[in-house]
């Protein structure tokens, strides 16, 4: 391989890898944001990504709607049902050990696959084509309208929670709660809600990600959330776990090895390489590539 | 000591009734081959859930990454047999033994994390070395290794399992088993008393890796099949549930769990589509009402014991 054709793959595997990564920092985002508040891994996150896709795939073919608006109404479904699992099945073990939660979180994650099974069949679907399929041919690099869409939707979708994160009240709160919930409790904060807010807006940004994987991939399954969910978790780590901009870096870095993977090396090593990147981190920098290393005292 | 001597040997013959029972309603078809079935997994789920219990529940190291020694262990032993002809107890010793050395590798980096991060770390490695098996041609790739000859059969598992649960209990209620439980307790009181943590959590995690591997042998040898989608990371959360449902550090949990849950799972197999929404949902609630397991970190069988012998040596180790 001559050193240009090298560099054109290069960059084409990276413009394809920035694309699959701002919907893994989608995903990461949710995983993040709920694990620096309450400290749970929450395993039916990547579910909440495929039930996202669903309702996104039923508004654009039974309710005949264009793109944005099935979008919101995925958004807003998920950001429902990601509250309503966190006040049935987590809440009532908020003061048990954080093993039994896990647990129940898994529970939640097969609950809803299968039971997404029984409701609308595990044969795959195909998302209606919602945008133009062209393609656009910057210098040899192939760009198409759906990456160009992802990445302008994730990037918005971004800017909106850094800005509700930073600059609201409800988003104060947050980082209050996930500092300190004792003294933001004392400091008259509502961490019941803010919680829930917390759920509802993670949700929201996976649905909005299932919506996008669905137009991308045009194909959607019940158990398509478990592995997208686990790289996103992946991403989050490698971000920094708890750290908002760090899911945002580790999901675009983790989409470009991947793809740098599947490009030049073989794309069954793709999950592998996912999964080394992950065992690295965790050896090497285990508070992720943001995250500031804490010493436990005694 | 000579009185636990005494109650393992009541246990163990009891042991040898129970089997004697099974074997011979076996022998006389009165249990047909979906409940052999069903009795062989159980015993296989039992020793995948107790040596994970040593890891998870005894030590206190979140791991959850079994499958992926579980299936060493099966490729090892198949490979054993099919393409080395080597008789079947070796292939067992062999899987255990791989399982063991890769649990001990991997064990000694990883085992510096701690929580969550563990947890992560464990079910990373258990999906890579899924995806490596599924990426080595001489094991059959992603299609598996067939033509696996049917050793197990309900006389290998029994003792297999009576011999795992024997040895982790007898572990446990060692010095080393006790170095183990402070290590869980508190970590850092247990490293001030001058024990070896990093040591006694390779010790356990290499122990768990082990059986996880012998567990894989039986498997494998029973099912004619090795097959990278058998040891996926749901199996590995399969195994989680069952070792947290019956109580972390409790081996009686852990044995009441695995019996529990295979049968839910089997008596649900006629109502394939519904099977795992109503398993989901029991383990929900379960884990709502229960959130410390069946049995806590209590034994059951020996707290009844030491009640009956007015108050046993072991009655106390668990306890409180």
């Amino acid at each position: 391989m001559d050193f240009a054709s090298f560099a054109s793959q290069f960059v084409q595997q990276l413009v394809n890898g920035v694309s699959l990564g701002s919907i893994y920092a989608l995903i990461a985002l949710g995983y993040t944001m709920v694990y620096g508040i309450i400290r749970l891994i929450n395993f039916a996150h990547g579910d909440i990504y495929m039930l996202g896709a669903y309702v996104g795939f039923y508004a654009t073919t039974m309710g005949k709607l264009p793109f944005l608006p099935a979008l919101i109404i995925a958004m807003v479904v998920a950001a429902i049902v990601g509250v309503v699992i966190e006040r049935l099945a987590y809440r009532p073990l908020r003061n048990h050990p954080k093993i039994a939660v896990l647990i129940t979180a898994i529970g939640v994650s097969l609950l809803l696959e299968y039971g997404g099974m029984l409701l609308v069949s595990p044969q795959p679907r195909t998302f209606p084509p919602v945008f133009g399929n062209e393609i656009y041919n910057v210098a040899g690099i192939i760009v198409n309208l759906q990456q160009i869409i992802i990445l302008v939707i994730s990037v918005a979708l971004m800017i909106i929670l850094t800005y509700v994160v930073n600059r609201t009240k409800v988003g104060k709160a947050m980082r209050a709660v996930s500092f300190d919930t004792d003294a933001a409790k004392l400091m008259g904060i509502d961490v019941d809600r803010i919680i829930s807010y917390t759920f509802a807006i993670g949700s929201g940004l996976a649905a909005a990600a299932g919506v996008l994987v669905g137009i991308y991939y045009n194909s959607i399954d019940p158990l398509m959330g478990i592995m997208p969910g686990l790289k996103a978790f992946v991403a989050a780590v490698l971000g920094g776990i708890g750290i908002i901009p760090g899911a945002m870096l580790g999901g675009v870095l983790l989409g470009v090895v991947e793809s740098m993977v599947s490009g030049f090396i073989s794309s069954t090593f793709r999950d592998a390489a996912a999964f080394g990147i992950l065992i690295i981190i965790l050896l090497f920098k285990p508070s992720g590539l943001l995250g500031k290393n804490v010493r436990e005292k005694v | 000591m000579k009185g636990v001597l005494k109650k393992d040997l009541l246990v163990f013959g009891a042991c040898l009734v129970v089997y004697a029972v099974i074997q011979g309603l076996i022998e006389v078809d009165f249990i047909g081959p979906f409940w052999v079935l069903n009795i062989i997994l159980i015993c296989i789920n039992i020793i995948l859930v107790t040596s994970l219990n040593l890891i998870n529940g005894f030590t206190g190291q979140f791991s959850i990454g079994h499958a992926g020694f579980m299936a060493v262990g099966a490729y090892l032993a198949a490979v054993c047999t099919v393409k080395l002809q080597l008789p079947f107890i070796v292939a067992i010793l062999a899987g255990a033994v791989a399982a063991g050395f890769l649990g001990f590798v991997i064990g000694l980096p990883t085992l510096r994390l701690s929580g969550d991060y563990l947890a992560i770390a464990t079910l990373g490695l258990g999906e890579i070395i899924r995806i490596t098996i599924l990426n080595i041609p001489y094991v059959g790739g992603a299609s598996g290794l067939m033509g696996i000859p049917r050793y197990t059969n309900f006389t290998w598992v029994f003792f297999a399992t009576v011999f795992t649960v024997f040895f982790i209990k007898n572990l446990i209620n060692s010095t080393h088993g006790r170095a183990c439980i402070s290590i869980r307790e508190n970590e850092i009181a247990a490293e001030a008393m001058g024990i070896d943590t990093t040591r006694y959590k390779v010790l356990a995690f290499t122990i768990g890796a082990a059986f996880a591997g012998v567990a894989g042998a039986l498997f494998s040898h029973y099912f004619y099949i090795a097959h990278p989608a058998s040891f996926t990371f749901m199996k590995s959360f399969d195994i989680l549930t069952m070792v947290v449902l019956g109580g972390l550090g409790s081996l009686t949990g852990s044995i009441t769990a695995s019996i529990l849950l295979t049968f839910v799972s089997a008596a649900l197999a006629s109502y394939p589509e519904w099977r795992m929404v109503i398993y989901s949902l029991m383990l929900i609630i379960l884990m709502l009402y229960r959130p410390q397991g069946l049995f806590g970190n209590k034994e059951l069988s020996l707290k009844m014991f030491g009640r009956l012998m007015g108050g046993g040596k072991n009655g106390s180790a668990n306890g409180n």
